[in-house]
Order: C-alpha cells, then structure tokens, then sequence
C-alpha cells in the first residue's frame, strides 16, 4: 500500500485559517469577528459535478474532487443539514483490521488518511488512537480470529491477538470470570484504530471545500434525477433544476430512493441501527471495545458519556428510529460484561438508517446510466471510511474509471459473483 | 417496535417473528437459461423502497408459517396481512405489487 495522495492542503493561510494567532486576534475582539466556517450558498443553474447527500462521505468527496482533481466547480446537494444523517449519528468506530485484501486496501487507505487529516483540514476532529479491541467468546471465535490477525498483518496492517488477563489490564471494568453465558476468551487489538468527533468530519471537510469554492447547499432535497437518454444532464430539486455533467449519491440509508430516482435497482436494504449515551461519568474505559457475539460495543466519550452500540433491526424501515428489544438485548450485554453499568442511566437512545449490502462491504461505482456514480452500501460500518471512501469516489468521478482501491467495490460484483464477505469483520461490530 | 397481526395466531410481538424480505420475488423460470445478469437480479437486488412495502414474515415462535405483509416503511403502520402466493386487496399495495420491476420484467 503506496503512500497517499492527499492533494493540495486547504485552507493554508488567510482569514479563515485557524491558529494561535487567530485566536489571540479574535479573544480580543470577543470571539465577535470569526468568518463564517462556510457560504450559506444558493443553488446555480447548472455545475459540473453534483454531490447528492451532505454526510461526511459526499462532504469528502468533493474536498478531494478539488484538492486532487482541481475540479472545483462542485455543489453538495443536503436536504437538511450536512452531517444530519448516519454521519451525526454514529458512534465514531475508527479501524481498518478487515480479513480479505480489497477491503484491507480501502479501510487501511483511509485510516492513512485519518492520521493527518485534522491537519489536512486545519481543524480539530479530535481523532484519537485508543484502539481498538474486539472481544472472542468461544474457542472456535478465538481461533477464527487468530487467522483473522494472520490475514490482517500479512497486509501490513497492526493487529495482535490477546489473552483474557492482557484484556482485564486493558480494560479493567469488564468481568473476565468464566463462568459468564459468553465468557472473554481472548480478543483482538488494533491500537491505530480509535474514535473522532463526528460532527467536526462534516464540518471540517465543508469549511474546507467551500474554501475552495465549492457550493455547500442545505435544505436542498433532490426529488427527480434528470436523464437525457443514457446520460444525466442534472436534478430536480425543492429549491428548484440544476443542470450537471456528472451526479455522485451518497445518500446512505436513502440510496434505493435515489436509485428507483434514476430508475435503476441496488442490492442495498435500509435498515435501522441504533446506538445510546448514558448520562457522563468518570473515565473507566480509554479504549473501545467490541464483542459480535452479544451485540454490543462500548466506549467512553470525552464528557464522560458511555457510548454504547447495538445490532440492527431486522426489517426494513426508513423510521429513524429502531425497536425497543434491540436496546434491551445489548443491555443485557452491557451489564453482563461490564457489571458496574448496571448502576448507570441510559441518557438517550436513537437510531439512523443505514444501507445494508449482502456482503457487507460498500458499492463505489458507476452505474448503467452515464455520467451517474453512487457511493452506498456502507451500512453499520462506513464512518471509519469516510476519508478514503470520498478519496477514492473523487477519483471515480473525475476519471470515470475506478483506481485499484475503488474497483474491487463496483456493481457488477453482484453479477459476477465475486463478493468481498466480511460479515465476521463488519457483523455488529462497527 | 411492531405488533404483528398473524393470520393464525392473532397480533404478536415483533421479537416472535422471523423477516423474510421482499416478498413477490421470482426465481427465474428456466436456472439454465437465467444469464448472470438475471441471477445478480434476482439474487441481490431489490425494492428498497421508502414508504409501502410488501414483504414475508414468519411466525418463528409461534405458528411457524410463513405470510405476506404490506407495510409502510416510514410509519410502520401494517396496512394488509395476507397468505403467501397471494395478491393483497388494499388498492395501494395492488399497485406497488404492479409497480414491481421484476414483475414488469416477467410477466409483462
Ligand atoms: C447508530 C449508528 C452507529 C454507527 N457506528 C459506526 C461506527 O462506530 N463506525 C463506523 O465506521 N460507522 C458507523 N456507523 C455507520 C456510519 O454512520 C455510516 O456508514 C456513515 O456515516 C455514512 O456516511 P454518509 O456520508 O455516506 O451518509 P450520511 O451521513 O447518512 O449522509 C447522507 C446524506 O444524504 C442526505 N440525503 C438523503 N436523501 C437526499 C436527497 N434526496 N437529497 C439530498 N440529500 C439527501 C441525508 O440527509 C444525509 O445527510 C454507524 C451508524 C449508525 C446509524
Ligand atoms: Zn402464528
């Protein structure tokens, strides 16, 4: 895996740049004179490249589609606000510790782009390294992991395989006594992988694109996607046309409303996940723990709240919110595992709509209409990828033809039979 | 969370039943002569859609039967229960059954 091309750095100087001095400057003005972090712009009549979904994935992708490609003339269509979605509602999982080469190649692409990207951006996504440790409560699950550690290391990636008493050291909150229903047997630890502040990705990456004139448009939903024979020519949105020679969706869990848009299908299902905070206590876990096998995962934010995560619902829904015993079952979990939460209050629960895909890894792709790309199918697991996934998509639109690291991830792998399964590396765990 | 109206053993709780996905789907007719194309059709991909739906649904703990469900997936709200093989009634789903791809693609 070659060195990454991060493209031109923004936001290097000038007004906008924050720094020390900047903020000596603006405590002297009462914090009254910070610019604007981005444009409130207003829709054109027509750009060269349309972004479709304001997440930190359409956010990215056209950062990199002028900080790589110098195609600057780019709009971000979000019909609410950017990083609403999945994006704002995730539980921050970073790591790239997948089983099979192409998904090594994507994820670990991404986390290269992690480790700088705050200064790439020249803002603060509070990424932090704390690793992260999937939990084995079988024999079988220990020994499929060792292999799993195997796989992972031969791609140059950092990953080590545990002991029960290096995990209780680790983590001392969590009962490593045997004779729970799903006792720790062992474990695995990538100590590159971590958390960041969702939030900032969003806004980091918008601040940074429109600093390069790229139009941020909010409040803009797309309804109709525009054809003319087999190419796009633009969309129909609630703020009226916008004509475009190339359309990008990367509208996660609403991906098959944008298909069925453009009249085309997706082997893709929206499904709601769910996650929730208990109310903030003292640090008693620095890193972020995972376990497959009972549904559940669990770290511990910077205000102290825990962060726990669950399963998906099993049916479909466009709800945005998930169902009650999805919580209870990974509670259960939680309280097993990690007997102290038993005593803590849950703050708040929610849900986001993710877009499952059957082998669990992502479609970054053209499609059989010219000139329309869709990035989807990330599913529980895409916010570790967001950097690579709109590197690499950036690169797919401009060239139209997707680079190595894209090109395992295309539609037709749903024709040809060539699935990239990582149901044991995505499964619950994010 | 979803109460689930069986047409066996009355409404039950969502977490006794099994999801069976898209319901409607059609194997192709003749394996042999199904290209990739029409496999990857009929295997992976599907309606997605944001409001009605009709799916199967098994009462897993309870009568174990497979039926048909049309539900909206935004509201969630069950609007017909009906036997598998079936069409449903509700004019609605009688045209999101019509409105099917794979229907217009085999049955014309
Ligand atoms: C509870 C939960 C926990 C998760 N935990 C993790 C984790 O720990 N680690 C991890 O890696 N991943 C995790 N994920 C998955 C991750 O959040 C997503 O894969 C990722 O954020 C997707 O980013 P995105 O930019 O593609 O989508 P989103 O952030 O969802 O952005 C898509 C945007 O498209 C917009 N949109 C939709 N339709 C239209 C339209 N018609 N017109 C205009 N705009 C439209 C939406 O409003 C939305 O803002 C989790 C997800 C959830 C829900
Ligand atoms: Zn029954």
């Amino acid at each position: 895996m070659g060195k990454v091309d991060r493209g031109i750095t923004a936001l290097t100087r000038g007004a906008k740049r924050y720094s020390l001095a900047a903020l000596a400057r603006q405590a002297l003005g009462g914090h009254m004179g910070w610019p604007r972090a981005w444009r409130d712009a207003a829709p054109r009549e027509r750009y060269q490249v349309i972004i479709i979904g304001g997440g930190g994935h359409g956010l990215a992708t056209a950062y990199y589609l002028a900080a790589v490609h110098g195609i600057r003339d780019v709009a971000v269509l979000e019909k609410g606000w950017i990083g609403g979605g999945n994006t704002g509602r995730n539980t921050t999982i970073i790591r790239s510790n997948y089983l099979w080469d192409e998904s090594a190649a994507l994820y670990e692409h991404s986390l290269k782009l992690w480790e700088g990207l705050s200064q790439d951006l020249n803002f603060n996504l509070m990424f932090s390294q704390r690793g992260v440790l999937t939990l084995a409560h079988s024999v079988h699950e220990l020994k499929e992991m060792s292999r799993r550690v195997n796989a992972i290391r031969l791609n140059g990636i950092d990953s080590v395989v545990m002991t029960p008493a290096e995990i209780k050291k680790l983590v001392p909150i969590i009962d490593i006594s045997p004779n729970l229903r799903y006792p720790v047997m062992g474990g695995f630890f990538q100590q590159r992988g971590g958390t960041a502040r969702h939030d900032a990705v969003a806004w980091g990456y918008a601040r940074a694109a429109d600093d390069f004139g790229i139009d941020i448009i909010q409040n803009c939903e797309v309804t109709a996607i525009r054809r003319d024979g087999d190419r796009v020519v633009g969309v129909d949105t609630s703020r009226g046309s916008i004509g475009a020679d190339k359309i990008g969706c990367v509208t996660s869990g609403h991906s098959g409303v944008l298909a069925a848009m453009a009249g085309i299908t997706l082997p893709i299902e929206s499904r709601p996940l769910q996650a929730l905070v208990s109310e903030p206590i003292k640090p008693v876990i620095d890193t972020v723990v995972m376990s497959n096998a009972v549904h559940m995962y669990i770290s511990q934010s910077d205000k102290g709240e825990l962060v726990l995560g669950a399963g998906t619902d099993a049916y479909n829904s466009y709800a945005q919110r998930g169902s009650l015993p999805v919580i209870e079952h990974m509670l259960e979990a939680a309280v097993e595992l990690y007997p102290i939460v038993s005593r803590v209050r849950v703050l708040r629960t929610w849900g986001g709509i993710v877009d499952t895909c059957p082998d669990a890894s992502p479609i970054i792709s053209k499609t059989s209409v010219g000139g329309l790309y869709f990035n989807c199918g990330w599913g529980t697991g895409g916010f570790k990828a967001t950097p690579g996934s709109g590197h690499v998509f950036a690169d797919l639109i401009a060239r139209d033809a997707p680079n190595a690291i894209a090109a395992p991830f295309a539609l037709d792998r749903f024709e040809s039979g060539r699935l990239i399964d990582e149901h044991g590396a995505a499964g619950v765990a994010h | 969370m979803l109460l689930i109206p069986c047409p066996w053993c009355g409404p039950r709780d969502e977490s006794e039943f099994q999801y069976g996905g898209e319901a409607h789907k059609k194997r192709p007719a003749d394996p042999a002569a199904a290209d990739d194309r029409a496999w990857g059709q009929y295997l992976y991909h599907g309606h997605n859609p944001k409001g009605l739906y009709l799916e199967r649904w098994r009462h897993a703990a309870g009568c174990r039967r497979w039926f048909n469900v049309a539900r909206d997936t935004v509201s969630h709200e069950i609007v017909e229960v009906y036997a598998a093989g079936d069409l449903p009634r509700d004019a609605a789903a009688r045209a999101v059954h019509a409105a099917n791809w794979r229907r217009a693609e085999e049955d014309g």
